[in-house]
């Protein structure tokens, strides 16, 4: 069956499996004429939902009320409804809420009216737009932007602009930032059956900034340092962290194809790879385009019943489905099977569509005999609809309404074939691989949200906040660099890794070596955490204590990852007893010249032989046994002096 | 257009009207798009442009410069298409559309949900309608429920009795939440019927895809075939797209302002349920369909006043009603029947004058007991008629009716302590509290 075969990966098929291994072909991206936009949500952290009082943290506490609602397609604002809410609406709308008795409350349940827009996520907008170089609207209108596939309780996703215009300087250079939108997150989906989908409410209506640039990106490294540049510059402002709160979409075409709208690519590593496999697929697209026309093919109307042919058939999946049903595809035949993106063919983009009618898949004559359907079988099918060799068969199983509707999805997608690549809303899969979501949405989704009053955006609301803008994270960088005296890497990490707030606070408190601090953060953290020691203990109190033993001399700064392993062995205990148990406080000069004495002593004939040549060996010999109780200067110093000693 | 004086000038002068695609350019900014309608009541100097975008934006026209680009259409909201035909295999439904929610839809030009659907758009709107009886459709009027008057629901029940007399098989009304009690206690003590008659409406408007409206309709008119021929409210029976309860109409309360629930049963529990346009279960019996000859009685006096007791009310409030030629006062007292002992002299002067006085309860569950405490044994000597279970909505209209009725204080008295359409209930159940 043409299912989604790169998930799990097809076997012999290298091409199928993670990026990496893929052949990379360079290419002309000029060329192509490859134009690619960015569409980013990020969640806010405010105290509260956008448009009521609840909480915006995520709970996974067991629900209080399952409430069952349907949802039905309305005429817009201009007049029309809408072609994606249309195309959701064929399917049957039944949906399960998870609600909670105080996390949750009647706003997000579509019963009480919504409450007033939420100021704080205003501000934060007016922020992240100033950081941007936008210009805030004059007034801001909250809209309905229909979206019935269940995510929101009411059908629409409130939404509304609150700023364009601005730009953003990259070292590909300068991107412009079409507009910064505050909306509210759908709900989450947990589960989906045939009774209905669920949802928890627990997201609905959390603040979301979503940014988006205009489509003047044409290089796939390029759009990923975009995303990753407006993703630090989010960061800088009161946003949310952690999975799942900033979600990247990519806009991306080429000139022998059409726009497309990738939505969820979660990794920013892997853009530069979905856009290839796009563009792939789009040429794909284009050449079979190319051909059908050459070919003079065509689509043929008429819905045929294959039962007959298939009474007998050992092929589980045939038989067990109450009916068979098949459409002709004139002159298609082997472009069904061909290949548009690794591990995915023409067939998939088919079964794509005829999935969104409920069946799980399709057969068509390019990948036949297989699935238990046998030779003479399809020779029977060819011969029973009277097909000639050029052309293709599409075979659905299911029930009849089931099937009809399908197969007549597979025959609306099998058109388009003419006209290449379809203008689509696609997802991002794991593998750098899309799959069809839905038709691109028109902008006629939008109608004015007459619960809220228009807000009015003043000057005094945005010159306070645009005074004191956070520091972006470039010139964070700079400015720690130069005044801690970090080394370029470190400060580039202590940034990168939004370390430098941590960073700050902790050399305000205690006097140490800055690197010290820095290289504790960047990489010994790190470290413990690979080697599986919880690290989580180790909040901003906790490492003042340690970095106090320190200042204080206590300590060495090369015991410092081993006090932490102690430590987070013994969380509850204090630093410095800790410290001592584990026999990691330094020791005084005079047990530490006895302990050099010591070993000096037992190779004197080496020191009256080599002279200070011995320094070496006899050093390395101290630190072994002094590594972390005794500062290294001092060792040195003490080596020295006992070489002296012994040499006369 | 409902752009005024700044703004109107504004686009005067450009010869821009709604409809029409602009650019409107400023110090550092220009947006282009299509000049939408303001809200009545929204700031001036401000103009609304949709953009490509779909979104729409407010702009401060100070200083700005507009630009007509081209001349545009104004949008139109309705359904177009041909009429309807109807089944003669399927029963006759008659839907009256009165205005509120459930036949409202979102008017960009006052930027509220507002009341312009037409019963026939709603029809076109939920074709699965048509799958259940064909259907007459009309406006009766336009309001809000909040401006109902008697007068209309005499309007309403004339209305009414004309589409039984002319072979409707059932009556849908759709009507504004906020007093579609009042209006089924109405038409209850207005018409006796042998058909049903459905009143119902919706908690969210019907311009969005989560509406209400759809299934209570649909279910009303499940109800309007069943057998259950009473005036009856129906509602969602929770928050849920599933269950709808069909109240009796003299025992039913709005009791939330939002919830889609919103409607229960009080002093009693819905006489049915619905589901998917048909009864699921019956809980009460009823009146059955064809049991009653069609009589009409509408005659009502609407100089009734409802008051409620309170802490620290004056007797003023009594005679001012009396000085001011109220015919009836409907009290919501306190507890088991109660208002302060020092308004009683003021009530006995309404008495006195002929003036019916008839006590509710603002605990709105349970029956009044003027027997219990002093101040009911004075109250019922001072010529309180006792309006038993009935909510003080339903005891309201009921007076203004028997005052329709009769100007005899007895004869009032025996119409609101008779019961005449399901509102007074003997035995208190212990399920109908909270239910």
């Amino acid at each position: 069956m043409a299912k989604n075969k790169s998930k799990k990966g097809k076997k012999g098929n290298k091409n199928s499996s993670k990026g990496n291994d893929a052949p990379k072909i360079e290419r002309n991206w000029e060329e192509l004429g490859l134009m690619m936009g960015l569409e980013i949500h990020q969640q806010l952290n405010t105290k509260h939902k956008l448009f009521c009082p609840c909480s915006t943290e995520l709970t996974d506490d067991e629900f209080d009320d399952g409430i069952i609602r349907n949802l039905r397609p309305t005429q817009s604002e201009l007049g029309q409804i809408d072609r994606a809410a249309l195309q959701e609406s064929l399917r049957d709308m039944t949906f399960k809420y998870e609600s909670f008795n105080n996390h949750t409350c009647l706003v997000e349940t579509d019963d009480e009216p919504p409450h007033a827009l939420n100021r704080e996520a205003l501000d934060i907008c007016i922020t992240i737009a100033s950081l941007l170089n936008m210009k805030m609207v004059d007034e801001f209108h909250t809209m309905r932007k229909q979206v019935i596939d269940g995510s929101n309780t009411g059908g629409f996703q409130r939404t509304g602009l609150a700023a364009t215009d601005g730009y953003l300087d990259t070292p590909y250079g300068r991107v412009a930032i079409e507009s910064l939108g505050l909306e509210e997150d759908a709900a989450r989906r947990i589960d989906s059956d045939d009774e209905f989908t669920e949802f928890r409410l627990d997201r609905l209506g959390i603040p979301l900034a979503e940014i988006t640039t205009d489509p003047s990106m044409h290089h796939p490294e390029q759009i990923k340092e975009v995303a990753y540049m407006i993703g630090q510059v989010l960061r800088s402002t009161n946003v949310k962290r952690g999975l799942g709160t900033i979600r990247q979409d990519v806009n991306i075409s080429i000139t022998r194809g059409a726009r497309v709208e990738i939505k969820g690519v979660q990794d920013l590593d892997l853009m530069p790879e979905i856009v290839e496999r796009e563009v792939q697929r789009q040429l794909a697209l284009a050449d079979i385009k190319d051909e059908l026309i050459k070919r003079n093919a065509s689509v043929e109307d008429t819905i045929y019943d294959l039962d007959e042919v298939f009474k007998d058939t050992s092929s589980k999946i045939l038989s067990s489905a109450n009916c068979i049903k098949g459409i002709i595809l004139r002159g298609f035949d082997g472009l069904i099977g061909k290949e548009i993106q690794p591990g995915r063919r023409f067939g998939t983009e088919l079964s794509s569509y005829a999935k969104k009618m409920g069946v799980s898949g399709l057969f068509h004559t390019d990948e036949l005999p297989a699935y238990g359907i046998g030779a003479e079988e399809v020779e029977a099918m060819k011969e029973f609809l009277k097909i000639n060799p050029e052309d293709a068969i599409i075979i659905v199983a299911h029930d009849e309404d089931v099937a009809v509707n399908a197969l007549n999805e597979v025959i609306r997608r099998a058109n388009m074939a003419f006209d290449g690549v379809v203008e689509e809303t696609r997802k991002a899969l794991d593998d750098g691989n899309t799959e069809y979501m839905r038709p691109l949405p028109t902008a006629n989704r939008m109608y004015l949200e007459t619960d809220i009053p228009l807000f009015q955006i003043t000057d005094d609301m945005v010159e306070p906040i645009k005074n004191n803008l956070p520091e972006l994270p470039d010139e964070k960088k700079e400015r720690i660099k130069a005044e801690y005296k970090l080394s370029e890497d470190l400060a580039n990490q202590i940034v990168r890794r939004l370390l430098g707030d941590t960073f700050e606070s902790l050399l305000s408190k205690v006097k140490v070596d800055p690197t010290t601090v820095a290289s504790v953060l960047v990489s010994d953290l790190r470290d413990l955490k690979r080697e599986k020691v919880d690290v989580s203990i180790f909040d901003e109190d906790k490492l003042v204590e340690i970095f106090s033993l320190l200042e204080e001399g206590k300590i060495s700064k090369d015991a410092i990852k081993d006090l932490m392993i102690a430590v987070s062995k013994s969380p509850d205990e204090e630093v410095g007893i800790v410290a001592e148990e584990a026999n990691l406080t330094l020791l005084s000069e005079d047990e530490v010249r006895d302990i050099i004495h010591e070993i000096a002593t037992q190779n004197e004939s080496m020191i009256k032989e080599r002279q200070m040549g011995a320094m070496g060996p006899l050093m390395g010999m101290s630190m072994k046994k002094l590594k972390g109780k005794a500062d290294g200067s001092l060792v040195n110093k003490i080596v020295r002096e006992e070489i002296q000693n012994l040499m006369n | 257009m409902t752009y005024k004086e700044i703004s109107k000038e504004f686009l005067d002068k450009a010869n821009v009207t709604v409809g029409d695609t602009i650019r409107v350019t400023k110090e550092d900014i220009a947006y282009e798009g299509i000049l939408l309608d303001r809200s009545e009541d929204a700031k001036d100097a401000y103009i609304v442009i949709k953009l490509d975008s779909g979104y729409n934006v407010g702009v401060n026209i100070e200083s700005a410069a507009i630009e007509l680009l081209e001349k545009g259409e104004q949008p139109k909201i309705g359904f177009e298409g041909d009429r309807i035909e109807k089944d003669p295999n399927k029963s006759n439904i008659s839907i009256i559309s009165t205005g509120g929610t459930v036949s409202s839809i979102i008017d960009y030009k006052t930027g509220a949900v507002h009341p312009k659907f037409t019963a026939e758009d709603l029809l076109r709107a939920n074709p699965e309608l048509l799958d259940l009886a064909n259907y007459d459709v009309k406006a009766l009027y336009n309001i809000l429920s909040e401006n109902m008057k008697p007068e209309y629901w005499v309007k309403a029940a004339h209305s009414i009795a004309d589409d039984i007399n002319n072979g409707a098989d059932g009556i849908v009304i759709a009507h504004g939440t906020d007093t579609m009690h009042y209006t089924s206690a109405a038409l209850s003590f207005m018409i006796k019927t042998p058909v049903p008659i459905v009143v119902t409406g919706a908690q969210r408007s019907s311009d969005r895809p989560s509406t209400d409206a759809f299934l209570n309709i649909y279910n009303s008119c499940g109800a309007a075939l069943s057998d259950i021929a009473e005036v009856t409210v129906l509602m969602h029976n929770s928050l849920d797209d599933g269950d709808c309860a069909l109240h009796k109409g003299t025992k039913v309360r709005k009791m939330h302002t939002s919830r889609r629930d919103t409607f229960r049963s009080i002093d009693s529990e819905p006489i049915a349920l619905l589901r998917d346009g048909k009864v699921k279960s019956v809980n009460l019996p009823y009146t059955k369909r064809g049991e009653n000859e069609l009589e009409l009685n509408t005659e009502i006096e609407s100089k009734v006043a409802l008051i409620k007791s309170y802490p620290g009310i004056s007797s003023e409030i009594i005679d001012y009603h009396i000085d001011n030629g109220y015919k009836g006062l409907l009290i919501e007292g306190t507890g088991l029947g109660h208002v302060p002992d020092y308004m009683i002299d003021s009530l006995q002067r309404a008495n006195d004058e002929g003036i019916p006085v008839v006590m509710t309860s603002q605990c709105l569950y349970g029956t009044i007991n003027m027997n219990v405490y002093s101040t009911g044994r004075l109250l019922q000597d001072a010529g309180v008629i006792s309006g038993m279970d009935m909510t003080p909505e339903t005891a309201y209209v009921k007076l203004a009716w028997a005052l329709g009725q009769s100007d005899e204080l007895d004869e009032v008295k025996r119409i609101i302590q008779t019961n005449v359409a399901g509102e007074l209930t003997e035995s208190s159940s212990l399920k109908y509290f909270l239910n």
